[in-house]
């Protein structure tokens, strides 16, 4: 080959690279939202619903068809297009990406709790108090109902939740002679050991891969890390006291090897979890659901109790995942929309089915003591009334709980900083003044005034 | 006079015509070229020079991304460990492809053609594919590797911690580049004069001096672009890393790669201006390279 050539071919895979690296730098348009507070009259949201219009409704949740199907049943002139546009993260991106471009943006989209006040601080949810939604504030759960509202407004329909408790092996901790889950964090601990020198089996895992799980645990002992006043000034405070005093707890628990600290939601864990190694899991109210599906094999074996208390009988939790469904600011059919996010969260058939076919965990004060819901005896926790748990659960659980606008640098700094330390059996606890100054930073960077 | 005059006049017209023909043909790539290439270069050149904060909007800052990307120590992090990517594992990888190459070419091996295809048939798999399918190789736990270890009681191999994630990443990236390497060798050792290797035989050279004297001074330009595409890509690093980021999320942090933490900044901080100058200093920077090694090798091959 001659040298020409072959700088040819370098200058085109150079631009190539160049072009590889900056694809997704959309134009950049202030989203559009009307959050102007005023009221919709009946008669607007009659005539809307008797419109011939086209939806379309963003969710990964499996098989929400079937309650949309219950909507367009009852609203035939409203047509709606479900698209799963991803889980998560991966929606987020994709409807960041849309909002940015200025088209193609869904009507309605399933936002997780601690993404929304990102979302609002883009202006990209319609605010859908002026549409009635703050009539909707007592049907559901108080502290779901803190999650997507405030003084300002409201802005999305709840449609799951995750207040946490303990999964356990009653297999595992009968072969260490335990007979009842720990009621404490002290008694964690003593089982903890027990554990590991009767079976060999750690007691749980802590993964530094995910700090959701974290923070829901934070929550429980009463911290309160953020607070954010809706414009530049932005609260941080990760090495609070609470949250010192559960980081040293794991960093125990983990250093003398009764704890695992590896990544969860991966193929590793999956084992880990079919075959006994993790004795139990500090999880939420999706998750015997979830574990049904994950580790078949286990059928039987598993049983659910509240969180560990860090004060005996205090009865409190903190929440681990959950969504609501959001109108997207710059819709052109914004009453349709909403009507469509109440109906599929609030009718009392919809709401049913999400709790007895999709399996979520109810926000609705009505499904979660619905005799449908509460007395379902599943043969995996060997016919305990897993829902009942839960659903007791779901009252303990701290309503004034707050997201930064920043979660997700919050959650991608975390494995880093202290999740590193985590995985590592490092020092955690300075580790977690490490995430803490690297998200003070961040929001410095980005124009907030950070206390 | 009339004679000497026409053929210039039906030069003339039918250099217009090619023209013409010329410039259509070359119409639609310009059209892909120009709206694919060059705007989204220009496009993300303009964005460069904002700030873009979650709270104040964007904001005409000049250079400041550039200066802030020079500071950074997460970009130069992520640099230092593709360079270090970059001095192991490119030699390793070339070496064995050539290798291949040379054997292959030698006609020596038996079930030449199986051999190619078996070293070349990595790269026909996606990269992405590939990440996922050696991410539960290297599982710390159920891996087989770690398996392996487990049943001669050596204990669990963790090839994903943060000491071997390099080592791992090195090895995938190996096992999908060296077909490829291989065939571009392979076909520049084809391209050979056979001649020059009958007069070698008749001076009695055997095939290692036939490969170490004839064949890699031949296929000098060949290894070159090889050199040259491996330094590009190392500097690329990002869809092993990505993939492998979900499985050891601890050992892969969000500056592990330039292009990583390019993504990261862009899609995970929201600060799309910062990432496209992060993209432009690399850009530049593998350019520097990339023309560097050029230069000396040339220069030292006319020598």
């Amino acid at each position: 080959m001659r040298p020409a050539l072959t700088r040819w071919i370098t200058l085109g895979a150079l631009t190539g690279l160049a072009v590889a690296a900056l694809t997704g730098c959309t134009p950049s348009v202030p989203g559009t939202s009307s959050n102007t507070a005023k009221a919709v009259s009946s008669s607007a949201m009659t005539k809307a619903l008797n419109t011939p219009t086209t939806l379309t409704f963003w969710t990964w949740t499996p098989n929400l068809q079937d309650e949309v199907a219950l909507f367009t049943k009852k609203y035939p002139k409203i047509k709606v297009n479900v698209v799963n546009a991803g889980q998560g993260a991966a929606e987020y991106t994709k409807l960041r990406t849309v909002l940015k471009a200025g088209k193609g943006a869904p009507d309605v989209a399933q936002i997780e709790y601690q993404y929304m006040p990102s979302f609002r601080l883009t202006k990209s949810l319609e605010n859908l108090a002026p549409y009635g939604a703050a009539d909707l504030k007592n049907q559901f759960v108080g502290w779901v109902w803190n999650q997507v509202s405030d003084s300002t407004g409201v802005y999305g329909v709840p449609q799951d939740s995750g207040p946490m408790g303990d999964l356990y092996r009653k297999d595992v901790f009968a072969k260490a002679g335990i007979t009842t889950p720990p009621a404490t964090w002290a008694d964690f601990a003593k089982d903890a050991a027990v554990l590991k020198s009767k079976t060999g089996a750690y007691i749980s895992d802590m993964p530094g891969s995910d700090p959701g799980q974290l923070m829901g645990l934070f929550s429980q002992a009463g911290s309160k890390p953020f607070s954010y006043d809706g414009k530049k000034t932005l609260s941080i405070h990760l090495d609070n006291a609470a949250d010192k005093k559960v980081v040293a707890y794991w960093q125990g628990l983990i250093q003398k090897g009764y704890v695992s600290s590896a990544a969860d939601f991966n193929n590793d864990w999956y084992k880990a979890l079919g075959n006994g190694s993790y004795a139990s899991w500090q999880t939420a109210a999706w998750a015997p659901v979830f574990l049904q599906s994950a580790v078949k094999s286990t059928a039987g074996k598993w049983r659910a109790a509240p969180l560990p208390q860090w004060t005996a009988g205090a009865n409190a939790s903190g929440n681990w995942g959950g969504s609501a469904n959001s109108v997207v600011a710059g819709t052109k059919n914004a009453l349709a929309a909403y009507a469509l996010a109440k109906f599929v969260n609030t009718d009392p058939a919809s709401t049913k089915m999400m709790a007895t076919e999709q399996l979520l965990f109810p926000t609705t004060l009505s499904t979660l003591s619905s005799p449908d819901f509460v007395n379902q005896k599943p043969a995996f926790y060997g016919g305990q009334a897993v829902n009942k748990e839960f659903s007791d659960i779901s009252k303990t659980v701290d309503t004034n709980f707050v997201w930064p606008p920043i979660t997700d640098y919050l959650y991608s700094s975390y494995t880093t900083t202290l999740g590193k330390a985590i995985a590592n059996k490092g020092d955690m606890v300075s580790a977690l003044t490490d995430w803490q100054n690297t998200v003070v930073a961040y929001a410095k960077q980005q124009g907030f005034t950070v206390q | 006079m009339s004679v000497s005059v026409r053929p210039t006049r039906r030069r003339a017209t039918i250099n217009r015509a090619q023209g013409v023909t010329g410039t259509l043909l070359v119409l639609p790539f310009l059209v892909v070229f120009v709206a694919l290439f060059v705007v989204p270069i220009v496009y993300s050149a303009y964005l460069s020079l904002f700030t873009d904060q979650l709270v104040g909007g964007e904001t005409f800052s000049g250079l400041a991304n550039y200066v802030r990307a020079l500071t950074d120590a997460h970009f130069w992090a992520g640099f230092g460990r593709v360079v270090l990517f970059l001095v192991i594992q490119v030699p390793i990888m070339l070496i064995v492809a050539l290798f291949f190459a040379l054997a292959i070419d030698s006609g020596r091996l038996r079930g030449s053609r199986a051999v190619r295809l078996i070293v070349f048939l990595p790269y026909a798999i996606p990269g992405i594919v590939a990440s996922l399918m050696w991410g539960y190789l290297y599982g710390p736990n159920f891996g087989l590797f770690s398996q392996i270890t487990q049943a001669i009681n050596l204990g669990s191999l963790n090839l994903l911690s943060s000491g071997n994630i390099l080592g791992a990443i090195m090895n995938i990236v190996c096992w999908e580049f060296i077909g490829y390497n291989m065939i571009i060798l392979y076909s520049a050792l084809r391209a050979v004069p056979a001649e020059l290797y009958d007069a070698a035989e008749v001076d009695g050279a055997g095939q290692w001096r036939l490969a170490w004297s004839i064949k890699i001074p031949a296929i000098r330009q060949a290894i070159l672009l090889t050199v040259i595409f491996s330094i590009i890509g190392s500097f690329q690093l990002f869809a092993e890393p990505s993939i492998l980021s979900v499985l050891a999320p601890n050992s892969i942090g969000t500056d592990f790669s330039p292009n990583l933490y390019a993504y990261n900044v862009a899609f995970v901080n929201q600060d799309v201006s910062y990432s496209a100058a992060i993209a432009f200093v690399l850009g530049l920077i593998i350019m520097v390279i990339s023309y560097v090694v050029q230069t000396v090798t040339n220069r030292r091959e006319g020598e």
